[in-house]
């Protein structure tokens, strides 16, 4: 019996969700009184697993997953659970977590609760709390079947080093053409920017910055923070931003540790996307916006005076 | 082609979320119900392939007579029928087992169908129905174009987009670029009136055990007052986000 975490890397790197769900897998280990298992898929140096917990690492190298591809990750996931005798397993609720877990979890007969925010609340029933109503709520589920599958939120648990001895092991895994339904043509990134998902500080603004020719200083305001962009619905509906920047219930979901919102009202549907932020600061001229209820700092004030002055002590505070 | 799109009934947006019995159900008290917004993305492209490549496209949802209402809009909105599948949907498997039993019994080529639904986030259903059906899937799907049996799809990734080749008998999970927002559609008196005619079919549930239950829900605590800094006082607001916060 053991815990197996799917430790997702991108060009041979582990992203910060992997060291994530090690860490969580960790300690759901203990609870159970069993090992953790971490799983990579064509990752470079595993050794950074071992930090977090990780008591074995199962590699598995194959050319045809250098991209990733849902259905034959899901394969390898569910070949690697069985050979390891996995009653728990953990993917992270990345775009691609979401898209593989539901495939294992049918594959495997495992229940499957995906956004769970925190370690079990018990383990006999396994209950998991996960959100709920785009985050309003949250609701404390039962996984009911023999194995369980837990799609764990992003920063909602947190990364803990706990460096074990840990030992690798490889896996021939077998993937069939049958696998390999859905292809891959061609992928489309945005080079040099801090992305939505992983961004730990997200700037985002509205329509308050009054045209596009204004995103400079919220750029500039990024930059410093490490930060990536976003942007409410109405802006990216005006063409202003691209939709992929647009936050909300029907753009992307923010769980970011830090949240700034400048010259965003703060429709309910906007709250909706970015409520699973740690600490959310707002920055609008008008008092009753609504999102200073959701706020935890605010500032009463119009950005064109606002941001710059931010820039300026924030780029003497990161000198200091 | 035969296209099905499943339609999740979930609370308005706008919708005050709060629980009773113990805080076990959903307080469905004043609240009102409409097509979950993923899913009118995918049945808005569903009424494109119908009007542009001809289709027929068939609604269905998984859930009590209560959903009735919302499937009539999405047949106003322009489906050809509806199917109801007559059980309480409280489990994401249990929906996808469901859903499964339709699809085989109705030979459909294409499944349209939300990347989650707004109520219960759960997002399994969609790669759950492909899984058992044994039909290509693909998630988060922001645009798709079909061509005989071929198809293109777009999915967001992190940072960008990933173009997919794919064939039919598929199921996508789609969301806003799949159509834009403004390409929704709002039913007219003329649809509203016709929809009361077509078919809405009540079928009988199959057998499936759940994987998961809920126990209860809770909201998160209450928050504090925002805590307001003056606008010639930047210095403050990065000493709360580095000493108080600890985010920067």
């Amino acid at each position: 019996m053991s815990v197996l975490v799917f430790a997702d890397s991108s060009e041979g790197k582990f992203k910060k969700t992997a060291l994530e769900v090690v860490s969580y897998g960790k300690k759901i280990a203990e609870q159970l009184g069993s090992s953790v298992v971490a799983l990579t898929i064509n990752a470079g140096d595993v050794s950074e697993l071992y930090k977090y917990g990780a008591e074995k690492v199962v590699t598995v190298s194959n050319d045809s997953l250098n991209t990733f591809n849902a259905k034959a990750y899901a394969s390898v996931i569910k070949q690697v659970a069985i050979a390891q005798n996995a009653t728990v397993l953990i993917i992270d609720s990345s775009i691609n977590g979401l898209y593989l877990a539901p495939i294992v979890a049918v594959g495997l007969e495992a229940g499957y609760a995906s956004n769970v925010v925190a370690l079990p609340g018990n383990t006999s029933p396994f209950t998991v709390k996960r959100k709920a109503f785009s985050s309003k709520a949250f609701s404390n589920t039962v996984i009911t079947s023999d194995k369980k599958i837990i799609g764990l939120a992003k920063n909602s648990y947190g990364v803990y080093e706990n460096s074990v001895a840990g030992t690798t092991e490889s896996f021939e895994a077998t993937v069939s053409d049958a696998d390999f339904g859905v292809k891959s043509e061609k992928v489309e990134r945005v080079t040099g920017k801090v992305t939505i998902a992983d961004a730990d500080i997200v700037v985002s603004a509205g329509r308050g910055l009054k045209g596009p020719e204004n995103w400079g200083m919220i750029e500039e305001l990024a930059g410093v923070l490490g930060a990536a962009t976003a942007c409410s619905k109405p802006v990216s509906d005006l063409g202003w931003r691209p939709h992929g920047e647009h936050v909300g219930q029907t753009g992307k979901p923010v769980a970011s540790n830090l949240y700034i919102a400048i010259g965003i009202s703060g429709a309910i549907q906007h709250l909706a996307g970015i409520n699973a932020s740690k600490v959310k600061v707002v920055i609008n001229t008008d008092p009753e916006a609504p999102f200073f209820k959701a706020a935890d700092y605010g500032i009463v004030g119009d950005a064109f005076e606002v941001v710059p002055q931010l820039i300026e002590k924030l780029k003497a505070f990161k000198a200091s | 082609m035969k296209i099905l799109v499943c339609i999740s009934h979930v609370p308005d947006t706008t919708s005050k979320i709060n629980f009773t019995e113990n805080d076990t159900k959903f307080d469905t008290n004043g609240v009102q119900f409409v097509i979950n917004p993923y899913d009118e993305f995918s049945l808005t492209r569903a009424m494109w392939f119908k009007e542009k490549q001809g289709a027929t496209v068939t609604v269905v949802n998984v859930g009590s007579s209560a959903t009735e209402p919302t499937l009539r809009k999405a047949l106003a909105i322009g489906a050809d029928d509806a199917i109801r599948v007559n059980m309480e949907p409280t489990d994401g498997f249990l929906v996808a087992k469901q859903l499964a039993e339709v699809v085989k019994n109705g030979g459909y080529d294409l499944v349209l169908a939300g990347r989650e639904s707004i109520d219960y986030n759960g997002g399994m259903v969609p790669g759950m129905l492909a899984t058992l059906t044994d039909f290509n899937f693909v998630n988060g799907c922001v645009g798709m174009e079909v061509d005989g049996t071929n198809v293109s799809a777009t999915r967001e990734i992190d940072g960008g987009n990933e173009v997919l080749s794919t064939s039919l008998p598929l199921v996508v999970a789609g969301q806003k670029g799949i159509v834009e927002e403004k390409d929704l559609r709002i039913p007219n008196m003329r649809g509203i009136m016709m929809a009361r005619k077509k078919p809405l079919q009540v079928i009988e549930a199959t057998d499936a055990n759940a994987t998961t239950t809920i126990q209860s829900f809770e909201k998160p605590a209450p928050k504090g007052a925002v805590k307001l800094v003056a606008a010639d006082n930047v210095d403050e607001l990065i000493n709360l986000l580095h000493n108080e916060a600890k985010v920067i």
